[in-house]
């Protein structure tokens, strides 16, 4: 473990801040390891190797000059396409934003630039973050560095691969329905999606706007921390934005480092049970040991029942493409992007048909249609009306369960990596990766996946939930079980042959 | 018994401003169906009474002075449109040349 790019990024801010390493020399390392396997991986859309060493010299002259720097100084990160970047290409991973070049930057990437850490790139996702694989990137698929045969999860496939893989020490995802912790728990990475509302969705291209929430994705519980606590807090250009303090996440990532759970209360959910026998075996039993570990480090475990968890997904699958379906009507080939048809003959109406025709990837229309449906007349009650209800009812057994429990605690998703291609052609087979992270995002609490251990050689995560603004506890609990790995599982990842 | 038709599909397309083809619509005709189908175990769930959610964290409207602020320079934003002229994004042609 002598290279730069083992480092977390907790030992490279505490060496670039005290002198023994500087960030152009951290960031040129990250940028020199893209550069040798990126061109099999894919997880980069786009790699900004003079923006990231600009903003790195700076680091370097600051802390030369004396100033006092932020806790992530010098640090690089890459950025889910989803998030806007003043000056570089943004696209959501969609046709309809080919040569798109936002003219500002998201409340999330003032923040890291402030924080002064060098932006190495934009990651490759799902189109408008929809899907669990990354195979309905428009640009091309991302693959899983444990196996190049499988998917890396999705919709933040390229986060989690370029962080997997160390081309990245941190990255910035987005969760709708576990975008952020299920290419976590397939590339054995650490993923949290925050409380909604405690980190602004000012400048993230909107999917579900009720449900999308920006978050870290890293190796291990104390770096998403540090960044957690970067990108988190009030902003008043986000109406949903909440106004109150962050919750301590880094403290509370060092406290579980000391391994002792005593007087944690943790929750497990009688109605999963029932799902465990369509679940991977191995992801089952991994997950039952972390159960054990769990209770050894002093936890008390205790069965919560959520019956309303079983209507999560059909709720999801309603709500989050009705709120798209209306998302996605502001790409009409005028203000951005694409433009298709335009040759004098067409109406406005056929070129802004013709424009979504070909821009638009096979799942993003799915949800369209399957929102315009759930969305029209005759059908609203029955349907969306129906999982707005639905959804209260998810959201109350949340708060039931925490006047029993601390945090509840699940197998992140029910099978690890797949091969490609083994999910597209049935699209609610690809839904069922999101079943045990979309009930969070219903309730709008907070959700960390912690890699424990492998099942056929691949990564399996575990899933802790906190209430609302309980962030902190979530942190705690990964930090203990990480405490009982000998060598972080995110570095017993295979080695990547540079070329 | 199938809860979508093609001709639903078709529909549904047009109110989206979706040209989709005809292979499109015959594939997702099937898996909408199949999606629509696990939807419908959402009719047992007993809600009479119960409040609809539409944000996951409960919100009052949020006020602030209504103070002029600086807005993203024009060219900026005019360079992401895919066609301009005159300092204004330029459109198809919205009504018929004898109007």
């Amino acid at each position: 473990m002598s290279r730069i790019i083992d480092k977390t990024a907790a030992e490279l801010a505490a060496d670039i801040r005290e002198g023994r390493l500087t960030s152009v020399e951290a960031t040129t390392a990250f940028l020199d390891r893209i550069a040798a396997v990126d061109g099999t991986i894919k997880a980069f859309l786009h790699v900004d190797r003079d923006g990231a060493l600009a903003t790195a010299a700076e680091v370097d002259a600051a802390i030369a000059a004396g100033e006092t720097v932020g806790p992530l100084a010098g640090v690089p990160i890459a950025i889910k396409d989803v998030v806007v970047t003043k000056g570089l290409p943004t696209t959501a991973a969609s046709k309809i934003l080919e040569g798109w070049i936002p003219p500002y930057d998201a409340t999330i990437v003032e923040r890291i630039k402030a924080a002064k850490m060098p932006i190495l790139g934009k990651t490759n996702m799902d189109e408008f973050a929809m899907g669990s694989s990354t195979e309905y990137s428009a640009y091309f698929k991302t693959l899983n560095p444990w196996d190049t045969g499988r998917i890396p999860g999705g919709s933040g496939g390229g986060s989690a691969a370029a962080v997997a893989a160390k081309m990245a020490p941190l990255a910035i995802g987005t969760d709708t329905g576990g975008s952020i912790r299920q290419p976590g728990a397939v590339t054995g990475t650490f993923g949290a999606k925050p409380t909604y509302g405690g980190n602004s969705r000012y400048g993230l291209i909107a999917f579900s706007s009720s449900l999308d929430t920006p978050g870290p994705v890293s190796r291990n519980a104390l770096d998403a921390a540090l960044l957690h606590e970067v990108i988190s807090g009030y902003d008043p250009r986000d109406s949903t934005s909440i106004d109150a303090p962050v919750p301590p996440v880094v403290e509370a990532a060092k406290t579980g480092a000391n391994g002792d759970l005593t007087g944690v209360k943790l929750g497990v959910v009688r109605e999963f049970e029932s799902t465990y026998d369509d679940a991977e075996q191995g992801v089952v039993d991994a997950f039952r040991q972390s159960v054990d570990q769990l209770a050894k480090l002093g936890a008390e475990i205790v069965e919560v029942s959520c019956p309303s968890f079983a209507y999560a997904l059909p709720t999801y699958y309603l709500i989050a493409p009705s709120e798209a379906s209306s998302n996605l009507a502001r790409y009409d080939g005028v203000r951005y992007g694409l433009r298709a048809g335009d040759d004098g003959k067409h109406s406005l109406e056929e070129v802004m048909s013709l424009t979504r025709e070909a821009g638009f990837g096979p799942e993003v229309k799915r949800r369209i249609i399957l929102g315009t449906y759930a969305l029209s007349a005759g059908y609203v009650d029955a349907f969306y009306g129906k999982a707005q209800k639905v959804r209260t009812l998810i959201k109350q057994d949340f708060e039931k369960a925490f006047t029993q429990v601390d945090a509840i605690i699940s197998p992140t998703t029910p099978f690890v990596a797949f091969e490609f291609g083994a999910r597209t052609g049935d699209p609610y087979q690809m839904y069922l990766a999101d079943l045990y992270t979309i009930p969070t995002n219903m309730y709008g609490g907070p959700g960390v996946s912690v890699p424990v251990g492998l099942s056929e050689g691949m990564p399996v995560g575990l899933q802790v939930m906190g209430p609302v603004l309980g962030d902190d506890i979530t942190y705690r609990v990964a930090a203990a079980l990480e405490s009982t790995q000998d060598v972080l599982l995110a570095d017993t990842a295979p080695e990547l042959e540079g070329k | 018994m199938s809860t979508i038709s093609r001709e639903e599909v078709a529909h549904l397309a047009r109110l989206a401003r979706l040209e989709v083809t005809d292979d499109e619509l015959d594939a997702f005709a099937g898996q909408l169906d199949v999606i629509l189908q696990s939807m419908k175990t959402l009719a047992e769930v007993d809600t009479d009474g119960v409040q609809p959610t539409s944000h996951a964290v409960p919100l009052v409207n949020v006020f602030r002075e209504d103070q002029p602020q600086p807005s993203l320079p024009r060219d900026a934003v005019l360079a992401g449109g895919p066609d301009t002229a005159e300092d204004r994004f330029r459109v198809p042609r919205i009504l018929d040349e004898e109007a």
